[in-house]
């Protein structure tokens, strides 16, 4: 009963039940009214931050050779810790604003060629001293350093030049780019004293956590960092650690042992079995990260749009929704961008249909069986969903041959490699972002090879374009464009699904990235 | 009579070390075959021609093979493994703690089976072909015969999430005391007992059973001694070489054949550390835990010859 009473009374801090409902169950289990009202309060203090006690993630995603220098982060553990220590210039919030954080505010020329980041007083660095413009510019330069190898160097590169001014700094773009604040937000751009530039992995930033184990693949400790400049946000406990557990398995198993308090990448198919273990709440939300079958449109015989066409008809997009993700995702439309993205417009849905699909394979003129690649590692379920496709494909006359490639260098030697291929997207920021990575003619990652100056001409022309309206149907044509003439076969959106166990409080979905986008460890608390 | 034992354990020491240096030719050349570069391994998905020129030159992977073979077999003499390619983090001082807990996870595995086994291999030949005997290689075969994987998944399920008596997951770091590694590590070593138990059991078993056939057992037998003492004291100092041989083999199975539990209980071993660089293409690394995997299996194979030796009185004393 009592079990029942606090579930009921979280509900209410939570908003979830009314206080009304909540007393008249209350009464229903047979609790006075004063009592009940006591509880209630004690919830809703409860539902406010609890500091204090030791937060724990068990995360998929971190190797004995991860790396503390932020340039380097590639996979999940390096990224959720990154969060725990490391502050960024500019954040992303859950509802795609943008919040301001070491830059107190951000401003443009009218042609969104040059911006100015204003740097917010008295933030301290873990090692005493102040954040200075001239820091958050070292850190910026490192990023645009081809040397650096930093995971953001993409974007950074269209930065022309970097200035420190006082207590402003000042970037000059070689085109302009109405969605830089964005690009600021990009995980890998943690500010470091002086950029980092002396020491790249020394863990320091401005960050709520203070390194204080880094065992790579094995667990990462922060303690709570006590001049944070934003102690009531985040660092609510006065410790946290990411325990590296690679095993799916293993990882539900310490979940349910209550070793950790949160994890990471449930499996879709065991979600159903974790959602029914007392205590254990999944957070499932969808978000840009998407599973894709790739052509390249420049390789015969994909450079037919009649055969591309073909065999995006081919696909039936429900069926494997449900069978490979279980439901915990969305339809693809075959253009990279769904509602997770600012300016997203609706296209109507491209549909399985076996006829259209053998009118369009007829018109192409091939003739015998297409070379399907795919792998354990493209995404979780693309053998299965390879031979979904072969099936369905098979429907319309469409014979696909499929060749199980090793996960073991799949990514060197299959994928933009080969002409057609299973592989998966973590999805950008913004629409630019996703385009200017893989959609640009002279992008190092065009995985569909598709090369069209039209097109190029118009994402420059959306990225330079300041006025909301026009850039939305900017951005709406250009993915009618990749929809019906790309190399991009699409057919579902997947959802991350984390899950926490009990006493987690201050969780908010986020669609940006897993685990609300990283910062799980630093905004959650442990309730008493 | 020490001359001959000492000239025959020199021997063998001598030829493990030339065995060894062949070994670290072989792991050499075959890190060289592996497909990609580490280049490519370390840039993965974001690889770009320029980064992979700048990062190769960086890494020196332009040299001629053998400079690089001299370069490190030097290195490694010296007690230089050198550094990680993809973490940059020096290899000896990684290297050392993942040992160290290879080496207590094996260490305790290894004092709970080999005594257990033994034991009931002796159990099992005094109740020879009765339902003792097919109980115990029933059960000890039926463990060996399991995947490791799903012995793991059972103890966890039971003794991590039914009964939380255990933690499900065994990450060991420093500042924890010896109970608490201990229980850290309690679900992991019995998975690897389970693994290594019937292999020992049944030598040991078939070992004694070899010797029981001997007339001097008949003997003993004849004399009226009672059958564990004839076990003890005739049988089982006669079959201690083939023992002593298996257990060796588990041993080294223990240390250098456990990334699959070591994955299952997330322990920070020396497998786990080895499939993670091998992903990454991290040379150097594979090299040094290749080394020092073969070293750990020739020590152990030349510590069972000379004990097989020095336990055989006609191996120790030869005409």
């Amino acid at each position: 009963m009592t079990n029942e009473l606090d579930y009921l009374s979280r509900r209410v801090a939570a908003g979830k039940l009314s206080r009304r409902d909540f007393l008249g169950r209350a009464a229903a289990l047979g609790v006075t009214a004063p009592f009940a009202n006591s509880l209630l309060s004690s919830a809703a203090r409860a539902a406010g931050p609890v500091k204090g006690g030791t937060l724990k993630a068990g995360l998929v995603g971190g190797e004995s050779t991860n790396s503390l220098d932020p340039a380097l982060m590639m996979t999940q553990v390096p990224f959720a810790f990154g969060k725990c220590w490391g502050e960024m210039i500019v954040e992303l919030s859950p509802d795609g604003k943008l919040e301001n954080r070491i830059a107190e505010e951000i401003g443009s020329s009218d042609d969104a060629k040059v911006w100015t980041l204003k740097i917010r007083d008295g933030i301290e660095f873990h090692n005493g001293k102040t954040v200075t413009a001239q820091d958050v510019a070292a850190t910026l330069e490192r990023h645009s350093d081809e040397k650096s190898k930093s995971g953001a160097l993409g974007y950074m590169k269209g930065i022309e030049t970097i200035k420190a001014n006082g207590k402003e700094v000042v970037l000059t773009l070689k085109e302009a780019n109405a969605d830089l604040p964005y690009l600021l937000s990009d995980y890998h751009l943690i500010v470091q004293p002086n950029g980092g530039k002396d020491k790249p992995d020394a863990g320091i930033s401005a960050g709520p956590y203070k390194v204080k184990v880094n065992e790579p693949g094995v667990r990462h400790v922060g303690e709570r960092f006590a001049n944070y400049w934003q102690g009531d946000k985040m660092g609510h406990a006065d410790q946290v650690e990411v325990v590296v557990i690679n095993d799916a398995t293993a990882r539900t198993a310490a979940l349910q042992g209550g070793q950790v308090n949160m994890i990471n990448r449930v499996e879709p198919k065991i979600v159903d079995l974790i959602k029914r273990v007392r205590g254990v709440t999944i957070r499932n939300h969808s978000g840009p990260g998407h599973y894709v079958f790739i052509m390249h449109c420049n390789t015969a015989p994909f450079d037919n749009n009649d055969l591309r066409m073909a065999l995006k008809l081919a696909i039936n997009r429900e069926e494997m929704l449900n069978k490979v993700l279980r439901g915990y995702g969305s339809l693809g439309n075959d253009f990279p961008i769904n509602a997770s993205y600012p300016l997203f417009t609706e296209i109507e849905q491209r549909k399985y249909d076996p006829d259209k699909a053998k009118f369009h394979y007829k018109k192409s003129g091939h003739d015998g069986a297409v070379l399907l690649r795919t792998s354990d590692v493209a995404f979780p379920g693309a053998v299965d969903a390879a031979q979904l496709y072969q099936q369905s494909a098979a429907k319309a006359g469409i014979k696909l041959e499929i060749k199980r490639e090793p996960g073991d260098g799949y990514w060197n030697e299959v994928w933009n490699k080969q002409p057609f291929c299973a592989s998966y997207w973590g999805g950008r920021s913004t629409q630019d972002q996703m385009y200017s990575t893989a959609y640009l003619s002279s992008a190092d990652w065009n995985d569909t090879r598709f090369k069209r100056p039209d097109f190029d001409k118009m994402v420059l022309a959306a990225r330079a374009e300041l006025d909301e309206a026009k850039r939305k149907q900017m951005y709406h044509d250009m993915a009618v464009m990749v929809r019906d003439e790309g190399g991009l076969i699409l057919p579902m959106f997947n959802q991350f699904i984390d899950a926490t166990g009990p006493k987690v409080g201050g969780w908010v979905d986020d669609p940006h990235q897993e685990l609300m986008n990283g910062y799980a460890l630093a905004k959650c608390w442990m309730e008493a | 009579m020490s001359s001959p034992v000492v000239k025959l354990v020199a021997q063998r020491v001598a030829l493990g070390i030339l065995l060894l240096l062949a070994v670290s030719v072989l792991i050499f050349a075959g890190t060289q075959i592996l497909p990609g570069d580490v280049a490519q391994a370390i840039l993965g998905q974001s690889a770009t021609p320029e980064s992979l020129a700048n990062l190769r030159e960086q890494l020196g992977l332009n040299q001629p093979a053998y400079i690089r073979y001299f370069h490190w077999l030097g290195g490694v003499l010296t007690g230089d493994l050198g550094t990680a390619m993809s973490s940059g983090q020096d290899i000896a001082t990684s290297i050392k703690e993942r040992l160290w807990n290879t080496l207590f996870l094996a260490f305790w595995a290894a004092i709970v089976a080999i005594p257990l086994a033994i034991t009931l291999g002796l159990i099992a030949v005094r109740y020879r072909n009765g339902w003792v005997d097919k109980m115990i290689s029933g059960v000890a075969l039926a463990s060996t015969s399991f995947p490791e994987f799903f012995i793991g998944y059972l103890l966890v399920f039971y003794f991590a999430v039914e009964h939380q008596w255990f933690p499900a997951i065994s990450t060991v770091y420093d500042g924890m005391s010896l109970g608490e590694r201990l229980q850290a590590i309690a679900l992991p070593a019995a998975a690897l007992t389970l693994v290594v138990l019937a292999h020992m059991m049944r030598m040991t078993r078939a070992a004694i059973l070899n010797v029981m056939q001997s007339a001097y057992v008949e003997t003993a037998e004849l004399k009226g001694l009672s059958a564990f003492a004839v076990i003890r004291k005739h049988a089982f100092p006669n079959a201690i070489a083939p023992i002593i041989n298996v257990v060796m083999l588990n041993l080294a199975y223990l240390v250098v054949g456990v990334v699959v539990v070591e994955v299952i209980f997330v322990y920070p071993g020396m497998g786990q550390y080895l499939v993670d660089h091998v992903t990454k293409r991290d040379v150097p690394v594979v090299q040094a835990v290749g080394l020092i995997f073969a070293a750990v299996y020739i020590a152990l194979n030349i510590i069972a010859d000379i004990a097989a030796i020095v336990a055989n009185p006609r191996l120790r004393h030869p005409k």
